[in-house]
C-alpha cells in the first residue's frame, strides 16, 4: 500500500508486484484551491488530515484487503509542501510501527516516471522519461530501477507552473493546464510567435519565464493598441511553443544518450498537443513512446506503489524517523 | 484501562502509556523541535521498555490543539495511523486542558499560557473541585491584557505554566491585581502523562471519537482564509455602503421630486 500527500491530493492505493493497481483513491482539494487561485500550503496540510484515513480505508476496502495482507507500506516523503508531506508521512509510519510493516520512503520524482510501468507492462529501463508538471520539468535517464540521471532540468518556471500563470492572464483560472489544452483546440497555433528558449551549454534544460513573459507582454500590447485577443489563438501558440521545445531537446538528449525508449510523465503528461507531438517526433527516430493514462499522469498513490516496490526489492527500507523532504533531490 | 498517549504540539515532544492509576512510561523531551522524526522513535523505545503489546491498548490519546500546526498534525497523524492500524478509539485532549492537568489539585486558578505568537496567548481557565478539573473558560486565542482582565475580574489567586510564561510573564506581572505563581521545570510544559491521565477521564465519559473522525482543533484559520475571509467582508461593507448611498440618493431625489410638485 502507498500513500501520497505531496500537495494537493490526498492519495491512497493498493499495488501488486509494482505493476498491477487493485486500488487507486484520491480525494482531490483543487475545487476548494480555486478560491485562492493556486495551492495554499495550510489549508492543504489541514485537508490532507481530515481525509487521510478515509482514503487508506477505501483503498484497503476495494482492494478487498486489510493491512494483515499488505508486505510493505510505501510514502512520498520529498519534494513538495513540507506540512502536506508530514501528514502522509506520520501516517504512514504510524502503520508501519503498529503493523510491523516494512517502510519504503519514495521520491515523488520517482512515483510519476513509475506511472510508466503500471500501463505499459512491457516497458523496463533503460529509457528516457520527461517529467513535466506545475512543479517539475525534468530529462531523466532512468539506468536501472531506483536509479536516475538527470540530464535537463528547467532553470525557473516548471512547464506547468507557466501554463498556470498563462491560463491565469487569459483568464482560464486555475488549474491552467487542461483549460489551455482545451481551448488551443479551436485556435491557430501558428498564429502568433513566441519565443523557444535555449540554454547555452546546456541543450537539454528548459526555461520556460521567457515564453510566460512574451505571452503576457503581448497581451499588454493588445490591450494598449484596442485590439481584440484571440484567446484561443493565443493559447494554442503558448502551448505549441512550449511543446517544441519540450520535444526538440528530448530528442536531443535520446539521439544523444542513446536512448530507444521515452517515457512521459507528470500532470503536463496528460497534455494532448505534448503527446501528439511527442509521438509523432518519437515515430519518425524509431523511439517507443510511452505515457501513463491522465488518470495517472496526475499526483495518485498508485504510481508511489509501483515505485516502492521497485526500491523494496532492492533492499531500501526506512525507519520510524523518515522525515520529510521539501526539496529532496533524485538519484 | 490502557491508554497510549502523545503531545507534540509545542516544543516538547512528549509520549506516554497510562493504565489505570498508574503512569507505565513517559518520555519527554523539550530540546530542539524535530517532532517528525522523534516521536514515533521514542513511542517505539517505551514500548520496548515495557513489554507493550499495542494489541493492548483500549485507546489512543493526542493532545487535538491548539498548539503549533505543524506539530499538531505530526501527533494527529501518528495517532490517525495508529487508531486505523490497531482498530481503536482515539481520545482528543484539548492541549490547554492538558497542560492545566499537570497541575492536578492546585488550589487557585489555573492558567496555561502558550505562545501564539502576534501578543497572542492559547489559553485557559480552570479549578479543581473535588479532584475533578473544572473548565472555568474554555481554551482561546487572545491578546495577553485580555488574560490579565479576566483573571483580575475572577479575584482569585492564580498559576500560570505553559512556554508563554517566558514571554508574557514580565507582562502579566505588571497587569496583575491578584496573587499569582509559576509552576516549576518538572510541571510547567506539556507532558503525555497528563493527557493519559485525562484521557481516562474522557474515556469514562464516553467522549472518544474513531481515527477517521479525528482532526486538530487549531483555534485559528490559515492565514489564507482569514485574509480571503476580511477581503470578501470588506466587499461586503462597501456593497452595503453603496447601496445605503444610492438608497440616500434616491430618497433625495424623491424628497425633490415631492417639493417640485408640492
Amino acid at each position: 500500500m502507498a500513500i501520497e500527500s505531496s500537495c494537493d491530493e490526498t492519495a491512497a492505493a493498493v499495488v501488486k508486484n509494482g505493476r498491477e493497481v487493485l486500488s487507486n483513491v484520491i480525494s482531490s482539494q483543487i475545487e476548494l484551491h480555486k478560491l485562492y487561485g493556486g495551492v495554499v500550503p495550510e489549508i492543504a496540510s489541514r485537508k490532507h488530515i481530515e481525509k487521510i484515513n478515509q482514503v487508506i480505508e477505501e483503498a484497503l476496502d476495494t482492494a478487498h484487503m486489510t493491512l494483515e495482507d499488505l508486505d510493505a507500506i510505501g510514502v512520498t516523503y520529498g519534494p513538495g509542501l513540507v506540512g502536506a508531506l508530514l501528514v502522509g508521512v506520520a501516517e504512514a509510519k504510524a502503520i508501519s510501527y503498529a503493523k510491523g510493516l516494512p517502510l519504503v520512503g519514495v521520491h515523488h520524482i520517482e512515483g510519476h516516471i513509475s506511472a510508466n510501468y503500471i500501463e505499459n507492462k512491457d516497458l523496463e529501463p533503460p529509457f528516457l522519461c520527461l517529467v513535466v508538471s506545475g512543479g517539475h520539468t525534468h530529462l531523466v535517464i532512468v539506468r536501472d530501477y531506483g536509479e536516475y540521471q538527470i540530464v535537463g532540468r528547467t532553470h525557473d518556471d516548471a512547464a506547468g507552473e507557466a501554463f498556470d500563470k498563462v491560463a491565469r492572464a487569459i483568464g482560464l483560472g486555475y488549474p491552467g493546464g487542461p483549460k489551455i489544452d482545451k481551448l488551443s483546440r479551436e485556435g491557430n497555433p501558428e498564429a502568433i510567435a513566441f519565443p523557444r528558449a535555449r540554454i547555452e551549454d546546456s541543450p537539454y534544460d528548459f526555461s520556460f519565464s521567457g515564453v510566460k513573459s512574451a505571452v503576457l507582454n503581448y497581451l499588454n500590447a493588445c490591450q494598449m493598441k484596442g485590439e481584440e485577443i484571440n484567446r484561443a489563438d493565443v493559447a494554442a501558440s503558448f502551448q505549441k511553443a512550449v511543446c517544441d521545445v519540450l520535444v526538440e531537446h528530448s530528442m536531443q538528449a535520446a539521439k544523444d544518450f542513446g536512448m530507444k525508449k521515452l517515457a512521459l510523465a507528470g500532470g503536463v503528461a496528460s497534455n494532448s498537443t505534448l503527446r501528439a507531438a511527442m509521438e509523432q517526433a518519437c515515430a519518425r527516430r524509431k523511439i517507443a513512446c510511452y505515457h501513463p493514462s491522465p488518470l495517472l499522469c496526475t499526483d495518485n498513490a498508485a504510481m508511489i506503489g509501483a515505485a516502492a516496490y521497485y526500491e523494496y526489492q532492492k533492499g531500501v527500507r526506512h525507519g520510524l524517523d523518515l522525515n520529510a523532504v521539501p526539496n529532496l533531490q533524485l538519484g | 484501562m490502557k491508554v497510549l498517549a502523545l503531545d507534540s504540539s509545542g516544543l516538547v515532544a512528549s509520549v506516554a502509556v497510562v493504565e489505570d492509576g498508574n503512569l507505565l512510561a513517559e518520555y519527554t523531551v523539550n530540546y530542539k523541535k524535530t517532532h517528525s522524526q522523534t516521536l514515533l522513535p521514542m513511542l517505539d523505545e517505551i514500548g520496548k521498555m515495557i513489554e507493550l503489546e499495542l494489541e493492548t491498548v483500549d485507546a489512543i490519546a493526542v493532545a487535538g490543539g491548539p498548539g503549533s500546526f505543524t506539530g499538531l498534525r505530526i501527533g494527529s497523524a501518528t495517532a490517525k495511523g495508529l487508531g486505523l492500524a490497531l482498530q481503536k478509539p482515539l481520545v482528543h485532549v484539548p492541549t490547554v486542558e492538558g497542560l492545566a492537568y499537570n497541575l492536578w489539585g492546585a488550589k487557585g486558578v489555573v492558567c496555561p499560557l502558550m505562545d501564539a505568537r502576534r501578543n497572542q496567548v492559547y489559553t485557559g481557565l480552570y479549578a479543581f473541585e473535588e479532584g475533578k478539573l473544572v473548565v472555568l473558560e474554555d481554551q482561546m486565542a487572545v491578546d495577553v491584557a485580555v488574560v490579565a482582565e479576566k483573571l483580575n475580574a475572577l479575584g482569585r489567586e492564580v498559576i500560570f505554566l505553559g512556554d508563554g510564561v517566558p514571554v508574557y510573564g514580565e507582562q502579566l506581572k505588571a497587569l496583575l491585581k491578584v496573587p499569582y505563581e509559576f509552576a516549576p521545570a518538572h510541571l510547567n510544559k506539556q507532558r503525555a502523562g497528563a493527557i493519559g491521565a485525562l484521557a481516562l477521564e474522557y474515556v469514562r465519559q464516553g467522549r472518544t471519537e474513531t481515527a477517521a473522525e479525528h482532526r486538530p482543533e487549531y483555534l485559528r484559520m490559515a492565514q489564507a482564509e482569514r485574509e480571503r475571509m476580511a477581503r470578501e467582508s470588506a466587499a461586503g461593507q462597501e456593497r452595503m455602503a453603496r447601496e445605503s448611498v444610492a438608497g440616500q440618493e434616491r430618497m433625495a431625489q424623491q424628497a425633490e421630486a415631492e417639493e417640485t410638485h408640492g
